[in-house]
């Protein structure tokens, strides 16, 4: 599509000649709000065990799917465990993968694209086939089927939903580095001689890690929903660990007399992953020149 | 045509060897021994031997790759060692439920991102257009399984319209299979619609800047003309390739939707296989469904050329 | 000049917000056309000639602020409802738009687009619809017609585009055809081609016609009167003849001049107007083209020319030292 014509005159700096720089942009009260609740998940998860809450493993056989009490205060779920404490502690584990296969993706696909990007020719081709290839996969299809040959365990899903995040971290990093190769900054320091490591390490990684920032972040929102998606079918992190998505697919049995234990862990997956949307979403913004870019 | 036909078709034959190996791959090279599954733990090393020499498991890991792959040619992808199903027939009979879904899911899909995706062009920058842009938004951190529970939730426990879970086949109750398919079908449908409304709205805010939709207007076309005709059918290319590229999501969230609704797809039929540690019926949906994607998404890549006619006569 | 105008545009002022301020594209123009007659308008780019023109069409960006009247045939636009507004579009007014690469849509056919705008207004069936787009590109010079009416507009050359938008403008007999720029995106040896096409289509069905364009070489002798434009308003306005025999502006001199002519000396510099039009977000307190004119003093500096005809002689111009 031809960009948008208008009558609009261009009055704006002509940013091709500029070297890129951050520009300055209002964030909004969403944004603010995102960041106030992942740092509550995140604190909750590092310092659970320092939190005053019940087990999240210890079954209390009389007490199932009591309501909240001062003891348990969002009650307990089907096997007479604190709901609350599972919510803390669930939030652990969407974290833990969630911070960490995107950064399996984002190095190796980062690395990937920086190459391909720099030194095009068949190293590209190479690459960039590879990627279609992984591409070719649905990623739950993919997901499923190798946790299931390498054995449900965190490990294994942080390294399979890893993988999995390589193909869109590369063609990112790939993208940006092609429009950045033309620079002018790009040009004097090849015209001054400078080696290619130089060149990667010292003017393009800088400039390509900050849309890459971003787009981790939208990469933590996939990756939690993923990982919610492989428990709540039961093969994803292996019981008794709590994890929202297991929470939300045990409490599927019980909707008709007790909904809340399937929505309560429904609504802290959806509120994290927003989270993570609206701040990857703004940072996004703030480094793509592009309007509306995908 | 014929010559971009080509190209594409020259691009899509290693892509496919590349999807073969790597099923391929994946299935055999990671840890666990097959003949071990299939007998069991106590069963002798010389009856585990004597699979391992029936099944090719001894020979070199190209030979067996080779061989697999010639048989895969021949329509044969293995037979399930737990029920003795054939890989070919346990899809064939699973399919035509997948697809039933998915078509269902798509088309909804599209009807509702399509004309909220024209009212917030039109209307772009208004109240009703942030709206709804920001409903898409929010939509995207709320994935199939939780639209799921809590549709069921609301249509099946709360109100008692539909039924929850269950399948009945066509042949016998037509209206009670399409009641099956409601739920299933819009829980994918609410997961899709906000992906296409974005692409589609922002095309089509493009695509109103042009000369050509003023040149519509100074011609005293109708305003439904110009926005249905003249601004949809070129602003829809990208949605056209967000279409195929959700196909991979959209096999995702049913494999998810046919486990919780029970709806007997392949979706159901590979969860199952996980369960049952069935790991020649994995191999072999894995390898369909992939093969599938990548065929689906070559026929979007035609569909380009035919709404687009400067690709289609070979110039863009 | 005593018949009833066709088209009467009364003060009519176009605004548009941008970041710098609002830009006054265009400010306070009074033009009148009477049936059957042509009227160019001619301006260096961003004198405002084409806001006007989108003025008089109603097809200003969204944003964009009308002020004044555009009367047409006794009925205001700009007031008018937008279902009467679109009856109006092709069997009274019609437009034929600068680049005919991007005003003809990419994904439909040629025939589709005129057989459209015959049913739209004509109520005609396909077949008929059909056979009369056939005529239409023969009458506007386009070779086997039957067989272009299948194609799509990447498939034609530039000046066959421009045809085919001629044809789709002249489709419903328009009363008044506005041509903006129409060969400015066409390659030299087809623009007189098209220019005379214009011309020989206005006569033949005796429609009002406005001719925009930059260039004064080709209003002569196309046109019955000229308004040349500048910074947003009209700054001279004479018959076609009386302006070129007699010019009084120092900016229509100065546009003139920029026109190359065959029998200069080769290697002939061209007298290219210096300098820039002002800022249209930033309008200065005298007359505008002041900065760039060889005649200004203080008085044009501080204070604005009204365009006026003090010689009744059906010339007006704004110019504090006219010509003479």
């Amino acid at each position: 599509m031809a960009a948008p014509r208008g009558a609009v005159l261009d009055v704006g700096v002509d940013t091709s000649t500029v070297a890129p720089v951050r520009r300055q942009r209002r964030v909004g009260g969403l944004f603010v709000a995102s960041v106030i609740w992942i740092a509550l998940v995140a604190l909750g998860a590092i310092f659970a065990d320092l939190l005053p809450i019940p087990s999240p493993t210890d079954m209390d056989m009389l007490g199932k799917r009591a309501l909240p009490s001062a003891e348990h205060w969002l009650g307990n779920d089907v096997l007479g465990r604190d709901v609350f404490s599972r919510l803390i502690y669930g939030g652990r584990i969407s974290l833990t993968v969630g911070l960490l296969a995107p950064v399996l993706g984002v190095t190796i696909g980062g690395a990937l694209g920086l190459l391909a990007g720099y030194f095009r020719g068949r190293l590209e081709t190479f690459i960039t086939g590879g990627v279609d290839v992984l591409l070719a996969f649905p990623p739950l299809v993919f997901a499923l089927a190798v946790t299931a040959y390498l054995g449900q365990s965190i490990a294994n899903i942080t390294l399979v939903i890893g993988v999995l995040g390589i193909p869109a971290f590369t063609r990112v990093a790939r993208a940006v580095t092609l429009s950045l190769s033309e620079r002018e900054f790009v040009t004097a320091a090849r015209a001054l001689g400078a080696t290619h490591s130089r060149i990667i390490l010292r003017e393009l990684l800088p400039n390509v890690a900050l849309p890459l920032v971003a787009f981790f972040l939208l990469g933590v929102a996939v990756t939690i929903v993923v990982e919610g998606a492989l428990s709540f079918l039961g093969l994803g992190v292996p019981p008794p660990a709590p994890s929202w998505g297991s929470m939300i697919g045990e409490g599927r049995e019980s909707l008709d007399i007790a909904p809340w234990l399937a929505f309560l862990p429904a609504l802290f997956m959806f509120l994290t992953v927003l989270a993570f949307n609206v701040v990857g979403d703004t940072l996004r913004a703030l480094t793509d020149p592009r309007p509306g870019a995908l | 045509m014929a010559r971009f036909i080509g190209r594409r078709l020259l691009y899509l034959l290693p892509v496919l060897l590349a999807v073969t190996l790597l099923t391929f791959l994946i299935a055999s090279l990671l840890p666990g021994d097959l003949a071990v599954t299939i007998l069991g733990d106590q069963a002798t090393p010389e009856k585990v031997a004597a699979l391992r020499a029936q099944m090719g498991l001894d020979l070199p890991l190209w030979q067996r790759y080779l061989l697999w792959l010639w048989d895969v040619l021949h329509g044969d992808l293995g037979r399930s060692f737990r029920t003795g199903e054939t890989v070919l027939s346990a899809v064939g009979d699973r399919l035509p439920i997948s697809l039933e879904l998915m078509v269902m899911a798509e088309v909804t899909a599209l009807l509702i991102a399509i004309p909220l995706a024209i009212l917030c062009a039109v209307r772009s920058g208004s109240a009703t257009d942030r709206f709804l842009t920001g409903l898409a938004f929010g939509k995207l951190s709320l994935p199939p399984f939780m639209v799921a529970i809590l549709l069921i939730y609301l249509f099946a426990v709360s109100l008692n319209l539909l039924p929850a879970t269950g399948w009945i086949p066509f042949a016998e109750d037509p209206i009670a299979n399409i009641r099956s398919f409601v739920l299933p079908a819009l829980t994918l449908a609410i997961a899709e619609w906000p992906v296409l409304m974005r692409v589609l709205r922002s095309d089509m805010i493009a695509t109103l800047q042009e000369d050509y939709i003023a040149m519509a207007k100074a011609k005293g076309l109708r305003p439904a003309r110009i926005l249905l005709v003249h601004a949809l059918k070129p602003s829809s290319l990208t949605l056209v390739t967000v279409t195929g590229i959700n196909i991979g999501r959209l096999i995702g969230g049913a494999l998810i939707v046919e486990t919780i609704f029970a709806l007997p797809g392949i979706g159901r039929l590979l969860v199952g296989a996980i369960y049952a540690r069935d790991f020649i019926i994995l191999q072999g949906v894995v390898l369909f469904v992939a093969v599938g994607f990548v065929v689906v998404n070559f026929i979007v890549d035609m569909l380009y050329a035919v709404l687009d006619p400067r690709i289609r006569h070979g110039r863009a | 000049m005593n018949d009833t105008p066709l088209l009467s545009i009364e003060g009519v002022s176009v605004s548009l917000p941008t970041p710098r301020g609002t830009l006054r594209a265009v400010d306070g123009v009074d033009l009148a056309l009477p049936a059957g007659r042509t009227l160019g308008v001619v301006g260096e780019s961003g004198c405002g000639k084409t806001m006007l023109s989108r003025a008089i069409l109603q097809l200003l960006p969204k944003r964009a602020a009308l002020r004044g009247r555009v009367m047409f045939d006794g009925r205001d636009l700009a007031a008018l409802p937008r279902e009467e507004l679109r009856r109006l579009r092709g069997p009274e007014l019609a437009v034929v738009f600068q680049d005919p690469m991007t005003s003809l849509n990419p994904v439909l056919t040629i025939g589709t687009q005129i057989v459209e705008t015959l049913q739209a207004h004509l109520g005609l069936d396909t077949a008929k619809a059909t056979q009369r787009a056939t005529e239409l590109l023969a009458e506007v010079g386009i070779p086997a017609p039957a067989q272009r009416l299948r194609q799509y507009p990447h498939q034609l050359s530039g000046g066959m585009r421009q045809r085919v938008a001629i044809a789709i403008a002249l489709s419903c007999e328009p009363r008044l055809l506005i041509a903006d720029e129409p060969t400015t995106a066409l390659d030299v040896t087809v623009q007189a081609q098209i220019l005379d096409l214009l011309a020989r289509e206005q006569q033949r069905r005796h429609m009002a016609m406005i001719l925009i364009t930059h260039d004064l070489g080709v209003v002569a002798g196309r046109t019955d009167e000229v308004a040349v434009m500048y910074a947003g308003r009209v700054v001279e306005r004479a018959p076609t003849p009386r302006l070129f025999k007699h010019m009084r502006m120092p900016y229509t001199e100065a546009l003139l001049a920029a026109i190359p002519k065959l029998d200069s000396a080769p290697h002939t510099p061209l007298p290219a107007i210096g300098g820039r039009p002002p800022d249209p977000t930033r309008p200065l307190p005298g007359c505008s083209f002041a900065p760039r004119c060889k005649y200004a003093d203080a008085v044009c500096e501080h204070t604005k020319p009204a365009l006026d005809d003090p010689e009744g002689a059906g010339a007006l111009f704004a110019c504090w030292h006219p010509l003479t």
